[in-house]
């Protein structure tokens, strides 16, 4: 049975969940039916949507939206972000290391083929020095909750983490949708987390660049599927948002094209992947990229946010190994837990899978967005079978852990109002002055019934989520 | 700013005044074409219609005759037309997108909204009965998208440079109708001014709204060389060559105040502005109205090459 | 041996370039079997050339032009001395550890069809690794025959190995992917090749492949000619694949219609004599 974060499973109602329960019991069905086609609409006109890849269809969607928030106490909140504040410290250090000095596999805590066999580890990046030592500028650090005490790691995003948007945007509704709940407590504010971002961009500005650094934000353009998300934050944060071809690079440092002649961009919150980022050095088909860009980089003249090569970090095997790392670089406990990992890469690991695959869950090492991904106790015998041929041909290609009993919360569904199993995306901010998290993140929920996929390309619905007093 | 935002500005700008155009050229043609040939003359209006939108050589790759139908498909919706109304609908919201948070959430709206009421109505299906409806919704639309900009936007080098699409699209479109007429304002036919030549006159001015307006800056019958002096040198006409002139040079002066510094764009257009406004309509006459307008059109694209290398890319 | 390399590289553009920017690996490093003498490298057109070093250890520049061109050139010119190492690489600039030239790219991806082949090749030999790679080279250089024109730079190793042809960035990147299939660790080698039989200049550079065997070290293998690299050989730069080692990288803005014409002559150098009076 799973731990419900409003009754614990019993019929007693926890504490920060006591005025959600109420209201749910008054609130007439037809308006909770009526506020959340409010809150569709929202997103449907500002045009909030997101494109699923390989979707024949390819339409944008609309992520379903589930107006009951979600909540958690102060103290709980305090608890995790120590842990995640914990966990990015260790992805910069760690990132610092594979493309520094080493240390960690001299030491035999990571294997170093786990590092140069990487397909995210960018050997370009070795030995390059960048600005302030900070790797993961922004991280979303995906964790689930068992019990009323554990919260556990499900994945790092180290890369180009998406989904602030919609955090932001889910707390607008809740605000306009649902006044007479959000009166009744005191939520901690997380509108500004643009601002945030912002101070956490200048401050790792190249030490040559101007006192007053500039800053711009990098799509791929307006066919990608997160742009609304890079011209909300760009507008939010007041910066210039750039193409691949608004940018150019003389004698090493980075201009973008004005109205008024060239000017010297510092910082590039890039949402372009590392190989498309520049042709020169990348990909040479990439039409997204900069010429240029990656000499300027190992310059110093410009601040990539996130660095190159940052997927070094986060894949679901080196995820087995941040408890250890955090560890070896911090001396201390890791606060929030790690799922059991399975590495099948190693041959014991793999017998116990194959022995084991109706239990476990079973994921691709470099897959991501729920994709390629076996739920043992969900799947058919000829999905497990799939599986157990994939694995026995592609060992290094996956690891396996156990089915996670992830927490539920109260969501409004086609029968009324039931539990839901629910993960949580909280946004990790690195600067030169440290790190910034504001209370909160995307609460993904799995809409239907038992389902613990909950991202939102197979199914998955938000919630907005309250850390309140 | 970017200058690939300052570049969408200035082209939504454009499309959406070039849409405009081609609406009032339809209209024109139309109303033109009804009439008995004993009033229209020999000259096929659809012709001329194709002419003036800059589209005769791409045309005539598919039709050997202009009709109605050939010619008002073509400039409404004909996927072969690179500037149809459609196209120009298409290519303004793809530059209003790319440059959303530049606009002001009037602008947005009166695009995107036109744009996806654009794809209700199908043009592709819409008879000569239908024509009158939709060349009236475009005319609004433009209306719409240059009345939220005039009310709603900053007023700042964005604004100013969608204030220039507007303007070089203008004087363009003034000068190819005058180009592809000229001849009809000469003053060997001025003598004859029966009927045929009434109605060629006043469908000049329809296609560029100017009908009434001339009646109340001459208070006099349609002369040739008024309607001549109304497009080209009257600064009182929105879409005179002179006031269109008047409009660049104040946003090109906006935009050099704002930078501190003035360039090509800038020497470009005051030069042609300060023509305009020395010469006098007698001048343009002796020394060639076809002369003088084929001049124009080519400074006209001086200046938006200009503009476009100074600020654009 | 002492050789001396000259190329120029021309470029012409039928719009005015507004600036260009390239990365240059083009100025070889010593190692035990090779002495850089002199080395430089010119620009015709005002530009700017910095130098720098690769994570690869290759010396690269960055060469940053701008203003209105239409034509620009960049001429490198040097002498090498030489030795004969039998292919052994010692005492050359190394960052990574060999484990790192296991790595894909989409360059030097294997297919089954490559698999087997190495498989087979190595299969041979009842010896080592070194033993292994000979056989590998040899059975390589039979089976796939020296053709310009049939690929470019951007075909793949599976590409040029299904067609059977292809030039020696094809033969190299076939070899690469055969020998890390095999567990081998293997480069991509950029260089020179001076032939006393070989009409100059040539149009382009010459490329092989060099793989580590754990007691020996890096040993290179040139599998267009069949054969290790002797002091015929410069080494110029080493990467992951063709791309990572590519001389030139660069990119134009403004300009349309790049035009290219590249010149590499490989000379020896005359031993000089003791002027006899």
């Amino acid at each position: 049975m799973a731990f419900d974060e409003m009754t614990e499973g019993g019929g007693g109602v926890r504490a920060p969940y006591e005025k959600i329960a109420q209201w749910l019991e008054t609130v007439p069905r037809e308006q909770l039916q009526q506020r959340r086609l409010e809150a569709e609409l929202f997103f449907r006109r500002g045009g909030i949507t997101f494109a699923v890849y390989g979707d024949a269809q390819g339409e944008e969607r609309i992520i379903p939206y589930d107006i009951v928030p979600r909540v958690l106490a102060r103290a709980e909140w305090e608890h995790l972000a120590r842990g995640l504040e914990q966990r990015v410290r260790t992805l910069n250090l760690y990132l610092a290391d594979v493309y520094g000095a080493q240390n960690a596999m001299r030491a035999g805590i990571v294997p170093p083929d786990l590092v140069w066999q990487n397909p995210a580890y960018r050997p370009e990046m070795a030995g390059i020095e960048v600005p302030h030592g900070v790797y993961v500028h922004i991280g979303g650090i995906d964790v689930v909750r068992v019990d009323a005490d554990d919260f556990y790691v499900l994945e790092d995003n180290a890369r180009t983490p998406s989904g602030v948007s919609y955090m932001l945007e889910g707390r607008e509704i809740s605000i306009r949708l649902m006044p007479e709940l959000f009166g009744q407590h005191r939520v901690a504010p997380i509108e500004n987390y643009a601002n945030e971002l912002l101070s956490s961009l200048r401050s790792v500005a190249p030490r040559n660049s101007a006192a007053d650094p500039t800053v711009a934000l990098l799509t791929p353009g307006q066919y990608n599927s997160a742009y609304y998300e890079h011209s909300f934050l760009a507008d939010k944060m007041g910066v210039e948002l750039v193409e691949g071809r608004d940018l150019l690079v003389k004698d090493e440092v980075v201009y973008m094209r004005t109205t008024e002649g060239p000017k010297r961009v510092d910082v590039i919150y890039r949402r372009v992947d590392d190989e498309f980022i520049d042709p020169l050095t990348f990909r040479p088909d990439s039409g997204l990229g900069v010429p240029g860009l990656f000499a300027a980089y190992a310059a110093g003249n410009v601040t990539l946010a996130n660095a190159i090569g940052t997927g070094a970090a986060d894949d679901k095997v080196i995820y087995s190994y941040i408890p250890e790392l955090i560890r070896f670089y911090l001396g201390e406990e890791p606060i929030l837990k790690n799922v059991p990992t399975w590495r099948c890469r190693e041959p014991e690991a793999l017998q116990y899978v194959l022995d084991h695959l109706a239990e476990l869950v079973v994921k691709e090492t470099h897959g991501s967005g729920g994709y390629g991904m076996l739920v043992g106790p969900h799947a058919s015998s000829s999905e497990i079978e799939t599986f157990r041929a994939l694995l026995k041909a592609n060992p290094e290609g996956y690891i396996a852990q156990p089915t996670l009993s992830l927490s539920t919360c109260p969501t409004f569904v086609e029968s009324g109002i039931a539990p839901r199993h629910v993960d949580l995306r909280p946004f990790v901010l690195s600067g030169s002055d440290g790190v910034r998290i504001v209370p909160g993140g995307l609460t993904r929920v799995a809409m239907r019934d038992g389902s613990l996929v909950v991202n939102s390309s197979q199914g998955g619905g938000l919630k907005d989520t309250w850390v309140i007093e | 700013m970017l200058s690939r935002t300052a570049d969408s500005l200035y082209w939504l700008s454009r499309y959406i005044e070039r849409a405009d155009y081609l609406a009032r050229s339809i209209e024109a043609a139309q109303r033109l074409s009804s009439l008995p040939a004993a009033y229209a003359g020999e000259a096929n209006e659809w012709e001329s219609a194709v002419e003036t939108a800059g589209s005769g050589e791409i045309f005539h790759e598919k039709h050997e005759t202009a009709t109605a139908e050939t010619v008002a498909h073509f400039l409404i919706c004909s996927p072969d037309n690179p500037s149809s109304i459609v196209k120009c609908f298409e290519s303004a919201r793809t530059n209003a997108r790319a440059v959303r948070t530049a606009l002001t959430s009037e602008m947005w709206d009166a695009i995107n909204g036109a744009w996806l009421e654009l794809q209700g109505l199908n043009p592709s299906k819409l008879t000569p009965r239908d024509w009158p409806k939709f060349l009236a919704w475009v005319k609004e639309t433009s209306l719409r998208v240059d009345g939220s900009a005039y009310r709603t936007m900053l007023r700042n080098d964005a604004y100013w440079f969608s204030r220039l699409g507007v303007s070089v699209e203008r004087a363009d479109n003034t000068a190819r109708l005058l180009d592809v007429k000229y001849h009809i304002l000469l003053p060997e036919n001025a003598t004859v001014g029966g009927a045929i030549d009434y109605s060629q006159w006043a469908a000049i001015l329809r296609a560029v709204s100017a009908l009434t307006s001339y009646h109340w800056v001459y208070r006099e019958s349609l002369k040739p060389w008024l309607i001549a002096d109304l497009l080209i040198l009257n600064t009182q006409m929105p879409r005179s060559l002179a006031a269109c002139y008047h409009s660049i040079v104040a946003n090109l002066d906006e935009i050099a105040g704002a930078y501190n510094r003035a360039g090509p764009a800038q020497r470009t257009a005051r030069a042609i502005h300060r023509q305009l406004g020395a010469t006098k309509i007698e001048q343009v006459f002796q020394s060639g109205l076809h002369e003088f307008i084929t001049t124009f059109i080519a400074d006209n694209n001086r200046v938006g090459s200009a503009i476009s290398s100074q600020y654009l890319v | 041996m002492r050789i001396r390399i000259h190329h120029e590289t021309a470029y012409t553009y039928d719009r005015p370039a507004q600036s260009v920017i390239q990365i240059l690996r083009l100025t070889p490093r010593d190692h035990e079997g090779q002495y850089v003498r002199r080395w430089r490298i010119d620009l015709d057109h005002g530009g700017v050339l910095r130098q720098r070093e690769d994570a690869f250890g290759n010396i690269i520049h960055v060469l940053s032009a701008s203003g209105e061109f239409t034509q620009f050139s960049l001429s490198v010119d040097g002498e090498v001395e030489t030795q004969d190492t039998a292919g052994i690489v010692r005492g050359a600039t190394e960052h990574f550890p060999p484990a790192l030239y296991l790595r894909e790219t989409a360059l030097t991806r294997p297919d089954a069809a490559i698999v087997d082949f190495a498989r087979s090749a190595a299969g041979k030999s009842k010896n080592g690794p070194l033993d292994r790679l000979h056989k590998l080279l040899v059975e390589l250089h039979d089976h796939m025959s020296f053709e310009i024109g049939t690929t470019d730079s951007g075909t793949s190793a599976i590409e040029a190995f299904q067609s059977g042809r292809g030039v020696c960035q094809d033969l190299s990147h076939v070899f690469i992917a055969a020998a890390r299939t095999l567990g081998i660790p293997c480069r991509y080698v950029a260089g020179h090749l001076f032939r006393s039989d070989m009409v100059t200049p040539q149009e382009a550079g010459h490329a092989w492949a060099e793989a580590h065997i754990p007691d020996l070290g890096w040993i290179g293998f040139d599998p267009a000619n069949g054969i290790s690299p002797t002091d015929s050989y410069v080494r110029v730069a080493i990467g992951l694949d063709a791309l990572g080692a590519a001389p030139v990288r660069g990119a134009q803005i403004g300009g349309s219609d790049e035009k290219l014409a590249v010149t590499v002559t490989v000379d020896q150098t005359a031993q000089q004599q003791q002027q006899q009076s």
